[in-house]
């Protein structure tokens, strides 16, 4: 029951002074509360649990994570290469 | 979906792996014991085979955290005596149906006539209380700090709008003091947690540095795709190998230092910190919320009288070992024998959450995957 997922904002209205919107979950769309996030806007993704927003999920965040999965392992790789590479060399000088 | 399928990438989930079986040195009899707290990443973990991907020397432990898991008996008793009063409507999360009580569950209180209904949001209960002016419509109000705003809120809206048959049966918890139970306790093996990461968008991960700082332990705050996983197993065996204990941010896309604002001011209206039980484990100090004094009126236990139920634990189900850590399911003689999902002797074997479930699912009878998916 701690499930909360993400979904695109389609729209937001008031209903009776709370901020409601309508959410899409890759398809299926659901009424939730935005109370909690005042300045979340029409095409933001946003977490949802139990029918409330709890959290705008940041764009700029997302990517720079994924960009640091991507680069995981590139540096030892290239790294790992150099040491090789002197390793021969200093080889082929002692030899 | 976006923030999900890429979340789920098995070739940078390979190169998660490979840096982390890099990065690690210990060796399978001595592993590095790091719990996730919340039974979410329980689910995440034991479906995707994380566990069984990783190197041998990282041993991965199933924390307490699922709601439904740590409800106490007493307070599921209470449910089911107010569920079974004709003039109510008992209103609750879907995973609470199917959890025993001393003698039934409220699926069964419902088959008795009792008028038991799902909902996805406790403003669903509320709806029904105001649609509904001669029933009483009560709503069962459990979870961690990721659901105490909507459940606050129902309650809330419940006195703007004068909506007075409408109540609250409240069993909230807090991740921090368990957390704090578990790092404390003789027998933890507990060497890093991941920190669950709803639960720090509303609360902010602030709340962590005073635990990391007393216990000197890791704690990263960790999102539930199976990249969020895998990254915060990274940081935290980084951190050990290091010889560091620090509170780092593993799902910074979601959760901030300071958390939701807002919905922290709503929770602190509507309800004040208690003592609270915690199923198969006991009471955990200033582990739990109730309802502030203020709104009173809107707490169940006193409206239907039911505070003086209290109610033993079954003697078979070892759960609490479960939820401390100390066993895994597939350990319990009862697993998958006397005890499955059909027929649970625990809630830990009845929430989609809940490790015992969870292990069940993916047929990890005997700790061998005998087929995942």
């Amino acid at each position: 029951m701690c499930l909360a997922v993400p979904g695109k904002i389609i729209d937001i209205r008031d209903e009776r002074g709370t901020r409601m919107a309508t959410i899409d979950f890759d398809g299926i769309s659901k009424d939730i509360c935005l109370a909690y996030l005042p300045d979340i806007e029409v095409g933001d993704y946003a977490i949802v649990h139990v029918g409330f927003a709890i959290s705008k999920i940041d764009e700029a965040s997302a990517r720079e994570t994924l960009a640091m999965f991507r680069d995981l392992g590139i540096l030892e790789e290239e790294l790992g290469q150099e040491t090789a590479e002197g390793i021969e060399a200093q080889e082929g000088a002692a030899s | 979906m976006k923030y999900l399928d890429e979340f789920r990438d098995p070739e940078l989930a390979g190169r998660l792996f490979a840096e982390i079986e890099r990065i690690t040195t210990r060796p399978a009899d001595r592993p590095w014991a790091i719990m996730e707290v919340c039974g979410g990443q329980t689910h995440s973990i034991i479906r995707n085979g994380i566990d069984q991907l990783l190197p041998e020397g990282i041993e991965l432990i199933h924390g307490p955290g699922c709601p439904v898991c740590v409800t106490p008996l007493g307070v599921i008793d209470k449910a089911l005596e107010i569920a079974s009063r004709p003039e109510v409507i008992f209103c609750s999360f879907g995973d609470m149906l199917r959890v025993p009580g001393s003698h039934r569950d409220l699926f069964r209180v419902r088959s008795e006539g009792g008028d038991v209904r799902v909902v996805y949001s406790p403003l669903d209960a509320l709806d029904l209380a105001e649609d509904n002016p001669d029933r009483q419509v009560v709503f069962f109000a459990i979870g961690f700090e990721t659901t105490a705003p909507a459940n606050a809120m129902a309650v809330h809206q419940a006195a703007q709008r004068g909506i007075d048959n409408f109540s609250v049966l409240v069993s909230h918890v807090l991740v921090p003091p368990a957390i704090e139970a578990i790092a404390s306790s003789p027998t933890s093996r507990v060497d890093g947690f991941l920190a669950a990461g709803h639960v720090c968008s509303v609360m902010g991960t602030n709340q962590y540095d005073p635990l990391v700082e007393e216990w000197s332990v890791p704690i990263v705050v960790t999102g539930f795709e199976p990249l969020d996983v895998l990254e915060g197993i990274r940081r935290v065996v980084a951190q050990l190998e290091e010889g560091r204990s620090e509170l780092e941010n593993a799902y910074p896309r979601v959760v901030s230092a300071a958390g939701n604002v807002a919905a922290q001011a709503m929770v602190e209206d509507v309800f004040e910190v208690c003592d609270r039980q915690w199923r198969g484990i006991g009471e955990i100090p200033v582990s739990g919320w109730r309802l502030s004094q203020r709104y009173r009126e809107f707490d169940a236990e006193v409206r239907f009288d039911v505070i003086r139920i209290d109610s033993p634990e079954s003697e078979l189900c070892r759960s609490g070992e479960v939820l401390q850590g100390l066993i895994k399911p597939n350990q319990c003689e009862a697993f998958g024998t006397t005890c499955n999902p059909r027929n649970p002797l625990g809630a830990t074997m009845v929430s989609s959450e809940g490790a015992c479930a969870a292990y069940y699912q993916y047929r990890r009878l005997d700790g061998q995957a005998v087929s995942v998916g």
